[in-house]
């Protein structure tokens, strides 16, 4: 078990420290960028270390420049409300304790919750969200304070790609928890209508809109529930879902808490506290444990 | 006023991370609803994802992004360790770039 931990967390330390490593460079880019702008150094890093949200930051950075500080406000925090609804589906994967949840709560980004909650509900998950929380905050300190120092030495994060970096980091992230019918039909139709929407609506309410994907899941349930004896109704067991045959048993999607089947927690020990779903409890509780260890183990 | 802007975009930014993680405790939110949660979060992700793959500004971001996170995406789903996807979507893409692909 103890080695189990150990090879889980060695693995995680190397792939966020991939992500890690881009952000310091976007990092420096930021800061360079603000100080090229006109921003003083002690407010470019102050804005990297209480803001820390790279969209917003760069986006503020430009509306200020711009002599529009009441829009680089309200900009920023319409490309940060997503981090709501991010808050909700993370949950007590923060800690149990109250400072856990306040402190934490700051160094959720994208790729912390991406991180956090490629894994199953319980420590694993818990342990995910905060090395990546706190490896990510510092990378995106510290690069800001090399780009504010470098100025204009520092090169264009473009020209190493590093804006392909975090697309394709999200989505290797998100993959796995798509092999689950139900979460693949939301998350596709989501990011169909944000793209489609993105010429359309000013920055931050694309990704917004992706949330009107859930009505599919909504209206499946309702009609489930209105003709509860037809064949294929899914109702609240999305693991059993008719159309995967053989339940397969790398479907970890099938515990609906979890984003990914990374095997962080092979014992498939019962979440601490209220940080599990009802469903993963269920599991958690001995209806089908040999089933969750199998899913983490195929998924490796 | 810049320190206004930026206590006022930290302050509302820490507001949203918070509230989202306190009100999982203090709503009583039916199982049906629960369980959506993890998949609105999925979704959200995706269309993180996805806009940022394929757009800038409002437009098309160009031919070189999207062809490097394509790569990654491939390599990812053949189950290539995480690493190896985020390294070879920024190669491809800054190869591209050096090519001469916008």
């Amino acid at each position: 078990m103890r080695t189990a931990y150990r090879t889980g967390d060695a693995r995680l330390l190397r792939d966020v420290a991939a992500i890690g490593a881009a952000m310091l460079a976007v990092g420096a880019s930021f800061g360079a960028v603000a100080v090229a702008a006109g921003l003083p150094a002690w407010a470019t890093l102050a804005m990297s270390v209480l803001v820390y949200a790279g969209g917003a930051q760069f986006m503020a950075v430009g509306l200020v420049a711009a002599g529009s500080p009441l829009a680089a406000v309200l900009a920023g925090l319409l490309l940060n409300a997503r981090h709501l609804p991010f808050g909700l589906a993370l949950g007590g994967a923060l800690g149990p304790g109250r400072r856990q949840r306040l402190l934490g709560s700051h160094l959720m980004t994208d790729e912390a919750t991406a991180f956090a909650l490629a894994r199953p509900a319980g420590p694993g998950r818990r342990r995910a969200f905060w090395l990546a929380g706190v490896l990510l905050f510092l990378a995106w300190n510290a690069g800001t304070g090399l780009g504010v120092l470098a100025g204009g030495a520092v090169g264009d994060p473009g020209a190493l790609g590093l804006d392909a970096a975090f697309p394709a980091g999200l989505a290797a992230l998100l993959l796995p928890s798509l092999r689950d019918r139900e979460t693949r039909r939301v998350a596709l139709t989501g990011a169909g209508l944000a793209v489609l929407a993105t010429p359309l609506l000013p920055a931050g309410l694309p990704v917004l809109l992706a949330l009107a994907a859930l009505v599919l899941p909504v209206l499946g349930r309702r009609r489930a529930a209105a003709a509860p004896d037809s064949p294929g109704t899914r109702r609240d067991t999305p693991g059993a879902t008719p159309d995967t045959p053989g339940a397969t048993p790398d479907a970890l999607g099938a515990a609906p808490d979890a984003l990914g089947g990374v095997p962080d927690d092979p014992g498939g020990r019962p979440a601490d506290g209220d940080v599990a779903l009802p469903a993963r409890r269920r599991l958690a509780d001995g209806d089908e444990p040999g089933r969750v260890v199998r899913a983490g183990e195929a998924a490796c | 006023m810049l320190i206004a802007v930026i206590l006022a975009l930290a302050a509302g930014t820490y507001g949203f991370r918070v509230a989202g993680v306190l009100l999982r405790d203090r709503l009583e939110l039916p199982e049906w609803s629960r369980q959506l949660l993890p998949v609105g979060a999925a979704a959200l992700l995706a269309a993180l994802a996805a806009t940022a793959a394929l757009t800038e500004a409002g437009g098309f971001a160009g031919y070189a992004r999207p062809a490097g996170v394509l790569v990654g995406l491939l390599l990812a789903a053949r189950r290539a360790p995480f690493v190896l996807v985020v390294v070879a979507a920024a190669g491809t893409t800054a190869l591209l770039r050096l090519l001469g692909v916008a």
